[in-house]
């Protein structure tokens, strides 16, 4: 590394790396220099002027911006002339602003307001009339008022470069210059909101948000988004136990600030009208509501009957439900009930990975990984539509570090704009393309492979040979589809694998094989909807389902018992790159319970001890039990990522492949979940589509 | 064509084949010495062309006056990516119109600068950036170029040198802010016409991020008369550190408006006496911008001022594009700072707060006191909002818009007062509603 370089900055000895901005060597010593358009990690502007600040032998004050750090320079960032110039600044940008503050959303966490309160003249000299210009709506989900916008570009920033969509642009000039949609009237994007979060004033505001509350109103709860594998944290205001908005503007967990339309928006399944409050039983053919004693009662009668009777039973666990709930499920069903008879849906062959992996270390890649690694290859998936949090990781790390990606799927991707190759293959023809694409791999330095579903079984141990043959480190990502899918998989919601990949001593029916059955006496479903795309084989099977809303699977049921979601609950996810996270709960819903009370009061019932079940003794019990979950507690108490890294021995797996289903799900639709969310419904991209680049 | 008659005084270099017959053709070019500057810079090597021009000291016409020479210098020649040169066509500072006549009336002597100038920098191919509203300017120079393919003096192997040059015109949509360097790069690339962050400047990062030489129409039409005459003989023609000779755009109360050629460091008083032909009517000398609507005003009593760049600097204003605004005693100067000060608001791209903002809101106190609607500290108020604004904005013009405004209020102050409303007593709501 090259020598630092030695400032002055407010008569302060500064040390920084050659090339950093002086706005960045100040902040890094404490010395905050205000910005609007100065945005960490997207392009600079220099547009707004409020980082104006004076250098020695400069004649004019420079934006500390856009100056890199010099050997000697002496820099004022409160001089007289400094802060006269940025309360001239402030005073400008107040002129056509509406100041219409106490109606707007952002009062109360408005960077103007809180740069005038510090920076700004106590009175205005502007007594002209002010430029206005109706409000816009953009899309169901972005409002844009133009009058509040001071002009900083950080949404057109953040839609073009952070995100790789360029949907906002400017239109007109001078004092009537607006942010506009590319398309001219609407947005065609991600509708991610990106855009909202990053305004700086109430100029973009929420479609789901606006005028419901005033930011202090709300109580901030940090917890993991409900819906796709990538683990994103996302802050839920909450307001009487209602869920107004979902952003992360404190940066907080492995996302920072990103989050897609499902982490910002998608929350509103949670007070859905179809919501189940109350557990439901078929009497006279059907469903009606009774209470949880008596529904609780009768399940447990009959999974004692069938257990009693030595019937085959079947249970199939969620991609979304916790990891305590996960372990205990299966610790119930193994031990408590007898059976090995214990699936879920696949959506990726993380078994494979981590077998064919069996003896290394280092092998698995973090979501951080995908923002340093030198190179990228994506093989069959969508990952702006699919995992929007690794795209945008892989686009930051471009963009920054210039990482090369190399691209193998069967339709084009957002990945292409930027590849250094993308190569268009076929379902099973991924890796002779990868087999091609040897010569440019071998030659970097390292690499993350990230695959879909259709690497999966014998292919997984094919790839990962591949790999080691390049000579180089290589890390590798399974993708998989839902909040804890890795979760379900590391606790051996298996018919054939323990927690921990463990292999099972007399492996039980997988789910196809129970939902052919056709002596299955009972099925029991926990927070999944197998039923939407399969008949069930058994004409009499006592069908108990465990769900938020009456989907095929609980149409079907005997017993419907109403569960609580992700956002009402805690316990802990695995993402998708086995980073282990802790949901917080941030409401309650009248009428529903967690899964993992549900499982403990059926044990109850039943009389079965499967332990306690409080999250964080079932925690204890899989952080000492399974391996690779020995995680570090004081990491996820402070809403930390800890990564679980479950790789040991070979495991005596029979490939499946028949098993490995991605659901493909969009940005715009996220299982059954997201046809009970309004936002992702209202979009007009809903429901979107892969591969259309 | 010719809009104005030429001067006695004027001294032709590049004006000297204005008025001939089928003055755009390249048969008279050639007939009038047309190439011989590029057939020299030929037979020189890339570090010698750029010397002459720097011994010439041509300094750039667009209005900075960064020598042209030291520009070219800056040009990474070892860079591996293609160099571009690119003349800066977009003329749209109010009270200047020389690069018009210039083009008009001599294209081939643009073009024939573009590849002295690529023969400088190793370019392969320049572009004419023309303003949108010079739409038959267009068609003059696209018929200057075709003629030049035809003949060998542009394309491949240009007159068996080995060199390879290509010219395109673009057209500017109507915005003065694309006539500042990088806006205008931008906006040559399709894309939005607002500045960029400099550094890097374009002599390293220009068009399409490549080392570009930018320059004025009136510098690249010097460059051939450097070659032709000598270097010597052009630096010869100004003051020191002022080479060569400048188009003067004389417009306002004169008897004489027009563009003439005069050498740099040419006396205003007798510029506007003598080549204009004094102040129309036999009236009074009020006040004159001496380089377009961006330049500080200048009284009458300091317009005893030898017009190169140092000189006008040092009178506290600037040379600028060389358009001369004479105004006489009968000249409003409230209004004439409206007027300055609506153009920059119209032409204020927006890109940063105090020019997007400091404009609209000077634009508006400005039309107030001119309408009568004045209160006492609006006068304060003017200047201090053009000092905020001065120095503080990304591009050079919020500058443009604040020095004439700070200028006009501190040297014409009494007019302003005299606009305010008389006796009006303090709180009259007549003071509130203005628009």
């Amino acid at each position: 590394m090259a020598d630092l370089v030695t400032l002055t900055i407010d008569d302060r000895t500064v040390t920084a790396a050659p090339g950093t901005l002086v706005i960045n060597a100040a902040r890094a010593a404490g010395i905050e220099i205000p910005a609007f358009c100065y945005y960490d990690g997207l392009t600079l502007q220099a547009a707004c002027r409020m980082c104006l600040v004076e250098v020695e032998r400069m004649p004019k004050l420079q934006t500390a911006c856009t100056l890199p750090v010099a050997e000697g320079m002496i820099v004022q960032t409160e001089s007289p002339k400094v802060v006269e110039a940025r309360k001239s600044m402030l005073e400008f940008l107040l002129t056509n602003h509406p100041l219409d503050c106490p109606v707007c959303d952002k009062g109360g966490e408005c960077e103007l307001q809180d740069m005038v309160f510090r920076y700004g003249a106590g009175e205005s000299r502007f007594t002209e009339i002010k430029h206005h210009v109706d409000e816009k709506q953009f899309s169901p989900v972005v409002f844009f008022d133009a009058p509040r916008c001071i002009l900083c570009y950080r949404c057109v920033r953040i839609c073009d470069e952070g995100m790789g969509v360029g949907a906002l642009g400017v239109i007109n000039r001078g004092a009537v210059t607006e942010i506009g949609p590319n398309m001219g009237d609407h947005l065609v994007c991600d509708e991610c909101g990106m855009c909202i979060d990053i305004c700086p004033v109430g100029a973009l505001t929420s479609g789901a948000y606006r005028y419901k509350t005033r930011p202090w109103e709300m109580e901030h709860i940090g917890t993991i988004c409900a819906h796709c594998s990538n683990g994103c944290k996302t802050t839920l205001g909450v307001r009487n136990d209602r869920i107004i908005r979902g952003n992360n503007r404190d940066r907080s967990g492995i996302n920072g600030e990103f989050l897609c339309i499902k982490g910002r928006y998608a929350f509103d399944f949670t007070d859905h009208p179809e919501r189940l409050q109350s557990p439901l039983m078929r009497k006279g053919g059907e469903l009606e509501p009774v209470s949880w004693a008596e529904a609780l009662a009768a399940v447990a009668r009959r999974f004692l009957e069938v257990k009693e009777r030595g019937g085959r039973l079947g249970v199939i666990g969620s991609n979304r439900t916790t990891n305590e709930e996960n372990y205990f499920l299966q610790k119930f069903v193994r031990q408590g009930l007898g059976s090995n008879n214990i699936d879920h849906h696949r959506t990726g062959d993380v078994a494979a990975l981590i077998s064919a992996l069996a003896g290394t270390t280092g092998a698995l890649a973090s979501t951080a990984d995908l923002y340093s690694a030198k190179a990228v290859l994506v093989i069959a998936g969508d990952l702006a539509q699919q995992q929007p949090l690794l795209s945008f990781q892989i686009r930051a790390n471009y963009r920054h570090h210039g990482c090369r990606v190399y691209v193998v799927t069967p339709g084009p991707v957002r990945e292409d704009k930027y590849a250094a190759k993308s190569v268009r293959a076929a379902t099973g023809e991924e890796l002779a393309a990868v087999e091609g694409l040897r010569d440019e791999l071998r030659k970097e330095s390292e690499l993350v492979i990230l695959f879909g579903d259709a690497v999966r079984g014998e292919a997984v141990r094919r790839l990962v040979a591949l790999g080691d043959s390049f000579g180089i480190p290589v890390k590798y990502v399974c993708l998989v589809d839902y909040s804890n899918s890795r979760g379900a998989a590391d606790m051996g919601l298996f018919p054939d694998l323990l927690p921990g990949y463990e292999p099972a001593q007399t492996p039980g029916m997988t789910m196809p094989e129970m939902l052919a059955a056709e002596d299955l006496e009972a099925l029991w479903v926990v927070g999944a909807n197998p039923l939407k795309a399969a008949q069930l084989g058994s004409q009499y099977a006592f069908v108990v389902v465990q769900d938020l809303f009456l989907t095929e699977t609980a149409r079907r049921a005997d017993v419907v018992l109403p569960a609580a979601s992700a956002y009402e609950k805690t316990g802990t996810v695995t993402n998708v790159c086995g980073e282990v996270q802790r949901l917080k709960r941030a409401i309650g819903v009248m009428g529903a319970k967690p899964d993992l009370e549900i499982f403990g009061l059926l044990s109850k019932e039943m009389k079965i001890n499967a332990g306690l079940w409080h999250p964080d003794r079932v925690f204890d019990e899989i952080r000492r039990s399974v391996r690779g979950y020995n995680v570090p507690l004081p990491v996820l108490a402070t809403g930390g990522a800890a990564p679980a890294v479950p790789l040991n021995g070979h495991i005596p797996l029979e490939a499946r492949p028949d098993l490995i289903r991605s659901a493909n799900d969009t940005l715009f639709t996220s299982g059954s979940l997201g046809r009970y969310s309004k936002s992702l419904n209202s979009v007009m991209e809903a429901p979107g589509g892969l591969y259309r680049g | 064509m010719l809009y104005n008659e030429p001067s006695p005084l004027e001294v032709k270099i590049l004006t000297r084949r204005f008025g001939l017959e089928n003055s755009q053709s390249l048969d008279t070019y050639l007939a009038t010495d047309g190439f011989a500057g590029f057939r020299k810079a030929l037979d020189m090597t890339p570090d010698q062309v750029i010397d002459e021009v720097k011994a010439s000291n041509l300094r750039g016409r667009g209005g900075a006056g960064f020598p042209a020479g030291m520009k070219w210098g800056f040009v990474p020649r070892d860079s591996p990516k293609p160099k571009y040169i690119v003349v800066n066509a977009d003329e749209g500072e109010p009270g200047t119109c020389k690069d018009r006549v210039l083009m008009e009336n001599d294209p081939h002597q643009l073009i024939e600068g573009m590849l002295i100038a690529a023969r400088a920098v190793g370019a392969q191919a320049g572009y004419i950036y023309i303003r949108g509203e010079y739409r038959y300017i267009i068609d003059i120079m696209d018929r200057a170029i075709a003629e030049e393919y035809e003949r060998g003096y542009l394309g491949r192997n240009i007159l068996g040198s080995g060199m390879d040059f290509d010219v395109y015109t673009h057209t500017g949509a109507g915005s003065y802010e694309c006539g500042e360097e990088s806006a205008l790069l931008e906006s040559l690339e399709g894309k939005r016409g607002q500045p960029r962050i400099r550094p890097p400047f374009p002599a390293v990062a220009g068009a399409f991020q490549c080392p570009t030489v930018l320059n004025n129409v009136e510098t690249f039409c010097a460059v051939p008369a450097i070659f032709r005459d000598g270097a010597a003989a052009f630096a010869d023609l100004g003051p020191p550190r002022n080479g060569g000779t400048r188009l003067f755009a004389l417009s306002g109360h004169i008897n004489k408006p027009g563009v003439y050629e005069l050498p740099m460091g040419f006396n205003l008083l007798r510029m506007i006496q003598e080549v204009g032909g004094g102040i129309r009517g036999g009236g009074k000398l009020k006040a004159v911008i001496p380089g377009g609507s961006s330049c500080p005003v200048l009284r009458a009593e300091e317009c005893d001022l030898s017009m190169d760049f140092d000189s006008v600097a040092k009178a506290g204003s600037m040379l600028g594009s060389g358009g001369v605004i004479v105004m006489d005693e009968t000249t409003d100067m409230v209004k004439l700072a409206v007027r300055i000060m609506q153009f920059y608001q119209h032409e204020s791209c927006g890109w940063c707060v105090p020019c997007r903002e400091g404009t609209l809101w000077l634009e508006k106190v400005l039309t107030r006191v001119d309408n009568g609607g004045g209160r006492p500290s609006d006068i304060n108020l003017i200047d201090e909002l053009a000092r905020n604004m001065l120095g503080r904005t990304f591009c050079p013009l919020g500058d443009a818009a604040a020095m004439p405004t700070i200028s006009l209020v501190q040297k014409f102050r009494d007019e302003f007062e005299e606009r305010l409303p008389k006796s009006v007593p303090a709180g009259d709501p007549r003071l509130v509603v203005v628009g």
